[in-house]
C-alpha cells in the first residue's frame, strides 16, 4: 500500500468579509457576513515510500492546506487520507510521531532558547533513547553544520542557519516522512544549495520519503523525481518533469551562435525568439520539424560557429500552465 | 507517566526561567496582585464594620468562603495559562506547532506557562481562609477537613473548567472572548460571598450551571452544619465538590470537540 493515500480531499475556510467603511465596521460587530473559500476541491493522489515529490502551484493554490491535512493539523471536509495507513487527525498521537514537518515562514523552535535545549526538548516531547538521541544528533550536526549555532537563541538565528536547524529539530525522531512547507523561501543561494544536498542525501541514506512544496524549481530540480502541480485547489499534473514538460509544451529551444550577425530565419515550424549579438534564440515543435533536419537546414544556410538544443526553461512550463488555470 | 512528569518539569523549568529573566516586573506583579485582592478583603472587613453582616454569617463564615475562593482560582490561573492566552496561540497559528507534538495537548498547554503572578493572590486567599478557620468555632471532623479539601481542589477543577470553555471558543471566533472572561471573573466575584444575598435565578444558574456554588457554597454550607438550600437534600452538600469534575469533564470533552474545527492560518 502507498504510504500516503489522498482521495478527494475538500476542505473549506470560512472567511469574514469586512464591510468597507465605519458603518461597515460598526455593522460587523453585531452581525458578520461570512463567505465560503474553497482551498481544496477533490484532491487526489498517491505516494510510495522512498519518493521525494515536489508539490508546487501559484500562491493560494491549497498547497499548505493539503499539507497541513496530512500533518494531521486540519481535519477535511470531504474526501479519505491515509498516511502510514492512519488517518492523521483522528490518531494524532501515534501519527505525528513518525512524521517530520518544516514550516518555512514559521519556525518549530522555541524561541527564546537556545537551540540545543530546544533539541533536548523535543527529546523528551518525543521520548527518544539517549543513545539514539546522540547519534541522531551527531549526524545532524554535522551534516548541517550547527556546531557554532547549537548555543545561541533561535531568535538571534539567521534565516538560513534557522532554517538547518528546524530540518535537524524536524528529524530528531528519526520519522519516516517529512513534510516540507516552503523549505527554501528567504534563503540565499548558498544556504539553498546546503539544505538540498542535504535533503538528496536524507533521501538515499535513510529512504525518508519527502513531500515539498515550493516556488523554486532548482529545488524541484534537483530533488525531486516526480511533481504535482496544484491550482485552484485541483491537481493539474502529476508526474515527473519531462512528463509535466511534455504535457505543457512539446517545445524546445535552439541556440545557434553564428559567424555574422544578421541571418534571416523564416522558416516554418520556427519562431525567433530573440536575438544576443551572434546568437539566436530559436523555438521549434520537434514534432512538426525533427531537430536533426532543423540543424541541417540551418547549417546549410548559414554560418553556424555553435549550435545546441535545451529545454525550455521549467520556470516557463510552470508560467503556461498556471496561465491555463481557469480563474 | 514519569516521561510526562518528567516533560512538565522541563517546560515549568523553562517557563521559570523566562518569568525570571525579567524578576523586577515578575515581583512588581505578584505583589500588585497580592494587594489589590488584599484590599478587596478589607473593603468586606470594613462594610462589615460599618453596616452589619450578611444576613446569617458572620465576618469569619464569609472569610471561609473568600479564602476558598482566593486559594483555588489562583491555583487553576496558574495552571491554566496555556488555555487562558489560547485565543493569541491561536490567532498566531502557534496552535499547529502544539499539534504537531506527539503528546496530550493538555499536558503541552498547562507546560506552556507556570502563571507565578497570580501567587500572590494564592497567598492573600491563604492568609484569609487561615483566618477564617481560626475564627470560627465549630466542631472539627476529619469529614469536615476533607470536605474543605476537596471543595478547594473541586474549585480548581471548575475554574480551570471554566478557563478551557474559554479557550474552546478561540476555534470559532476570535472575538466576544470578553463574555467568557466576564464569566470566570464575575463568578470568582461572585462566590466570594453566600449566594442567599442573591436573587434565587442567580443562585439557580451558579449551582446548576456553572456550578461554582458547588465548590464554595454548598460545602461551605455543610462545614458550618447548615441546611441544603432549594429544596435540595443535606447530603447533597458533601456531594456537591464533585459536580466540578464533570464539569471539568465536559469542559475537556468541548475543547477536544473544538480541535476538529480548527483551521489554522493562512500564511
Ligand atoms: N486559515 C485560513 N483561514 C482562511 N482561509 C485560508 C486559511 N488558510 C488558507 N486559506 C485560503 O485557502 C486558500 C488556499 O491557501 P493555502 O493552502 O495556504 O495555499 P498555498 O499554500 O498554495 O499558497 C487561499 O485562498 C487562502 O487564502
Ligand atoms: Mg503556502
Amino acid at each position: 500500500m502507498p504510504q500516503i493515500v489522498v482521495e478527494g480531499l475538500g476542505k473549506q475556510y470560512r472567511v469574514a468579509e469586512r464591510k468597507a467603511g465605519t458603518l461597515g465596521a460598526l455593522g460587523g460587530l453585531f452581525r458578520r457576513n461570512y463567505c465560503m473559500v474553497d482551498a481544496l476541491k477533490g484532491v487526489s493522489f498517491n505516494i510510495e515510500r522512498g519518493e521525494v515529490v515536489g508539490y508546487i502551484g501559484p500562491n493560494g493554490a491549497g498547497k499548505s492546506t493539503t499539507v497541513k491535512v496530512l500533518a494531521g493539523i486540519l481535519v477535511p471536509d470531504a474526501g479519505r487520507c491515509e498516511v502510514n495507513g492512519r488517518v492523521p487527525w483522528r490518531e494524532r498521537i501515534e501519527h505525528v510521531r513518525r512524521i517530520g514537518v518544516v514550516f518555512g515562514q514559521r519556525t518549530q523552535l522555541w524561541w527564546d532558547l537556545p537551540v540545543i535545549e530546544s533539541f533536548e526538548l523535543l527529546r523528551d516531547i518525543y521520548r527518544v533513547e539517549e543513545a539514539a538521541y546522540r547519534k541522531t544528533l551527531d549526524e545532524l550536526v554535522t551534516r548541517l553544520n550547527l556546531g557554532a549555532i547549537l548555543d545561541t537563541p533561535v531568535r538571534q538565528l539567521s534565516l538560513g542557519q534557522r532554517m538547518r536547524c528546524d530540518l535537524a529539530a524536524s528529524l530528531l525522531h528519526a520519522p519516516e516522512l517529512l513534510f516540507l512547507d516552503e523549505p527554501t523561501i528567504g534563503l540565499d543561494a548558498v544556504a539553498k544549495l546546503a539544505v538540498r544536498d542535504f535533503l538528496r542525501e536524507l533521501n538515499h541514506a535513510h529512504g525518508v520519503t519527502v513531500l515539498l512544496t515550493t516556488h523554486d524549481m532548482d529545488d524541484i530540480e534537483a530533488l525531486c523525481s516526480r511533481v504535482m502541480v496544484i491550482g485552484e485547489g485541483r491537481i493539474l499534473s502529476d508526474g515527473t518533469l519531462d512528463g509535466l514538460r511534455a504535457q505543457v509544451s512539446s517545445e524546445r529551444r535552439l541556440i545557434v551562435d553564428l559567424e555574422r550577425e544578421n541571418g534571416s530565419f523564416e522558416q516554418d515550424g520556427v519562431t525567433v525568439e530573440r536575438r544576443e549579438g551572434h546568437r539566436v534564440f530559436l523555438r521549434f515543435d520537434p514534432r512538426k520539424v525533427p531537430a536533426a533536419e532543423l540543424i541541417g537546414r540551418i547549417a546549410s544556410r548559414h554560418a553556424v560557429r555553435d549550435l545546441f538544443v535545451e529545454n525550455l526553461p521549467i520556470e516557463e512550463i510552470i508560467r503556461r500552465l498556471y496561465e491555463r488555470i481557469p480563474a | 507517566m514519569s516521561n510526562a512528569l518528567r516533560l512538565y518539569r522541563r517546560f515549568l523549568g523553562i517557563s521559570l526561567r523566562a518569568q525570571m529573566e525579567y524578576r523586577a516586573s515578575f515581583l512588581m506583579q505578584s505583589l500588585g496582585n497580592f494587594l489589590i485582592t488584599g484590599v478587596e478583603f478589607l473593603l468586606i472587613w470594613a462594610l462589615y464594620d460599618r453596616f452589619g453582616q450578611v444576613p446569617g454569617w458572620s465576618l469569619a463564615e464569609v472569610a471561609l468562603l473568600y479564602g476558598l475562593v482566593n486559594t483555588s482560582f489562583p491555583i487553576a490561573e496558574v495552571l491554566s495559562y496555556g488555555f487562558d492566552a489560547f485565543g493569541s496561540t491561536v490567532k498566531a497559528g502557534e496552535f499547529d506547532r502544539v499539534l504537531l507534538r506527539p503528546r496530550s495537548l493538555v499536558l503541552q498547554l498547562i507546560g506552556q506557562r507556570l502563571a507565578l503572578k497570580n501567587v500572590g493572590r494564592f497567598l492573600q486567599g491563604l492568609a484569609v481562609l487561615s483566618f477564617a478557620l481560626s475564627g470560627l468555632s465549630f466542631d472539627w471532623s476529619a469529614a469536615k477537613v476533607l470536605l474543605i479539601l476537596l471543595a478547594l481542589v473541586g474549585g480548581v477543577a471548575l475554574f480551570f473548567g471554566l478557563i478551557v470553555l474559554q479557550a474552546t471558543l478561540a476555534f470559532w471566533t476570535t472575538e466576544s472572548l470578553e463574555v467568557m472572561n466576564t464569566m470566570t471573573y464575575g463568578g470568582a466575584e461572585t462566590a466570594q460571598f453566600p449566594l442567599s444575598i442573591y436573587p434565587a435565578w442567580l443562585r439557580t444558574f451558579f449551582i446548576f450551571v456553572v456550578p461554582l456554588g458547588c465548590v464554595t457554597y454548598l460545602p461551605v454550607l455543610a462545614v458550618l452544619d447548615r441546611p441544603a438550600p432549594a429544596g435540595l437534600p443535606d447530603a447533597a452538600l458533601l456531594f456537591a465538590p464533585g459536580v466540578a469534575f464533570v464539569f471539568l469533564a465536559v469542559a475537556l470533552r468541548a475543547f477536544q470537540f473544538g480541535v476538529g474545527h480548527y483551521t489554522s492560518t493562512g500564511s
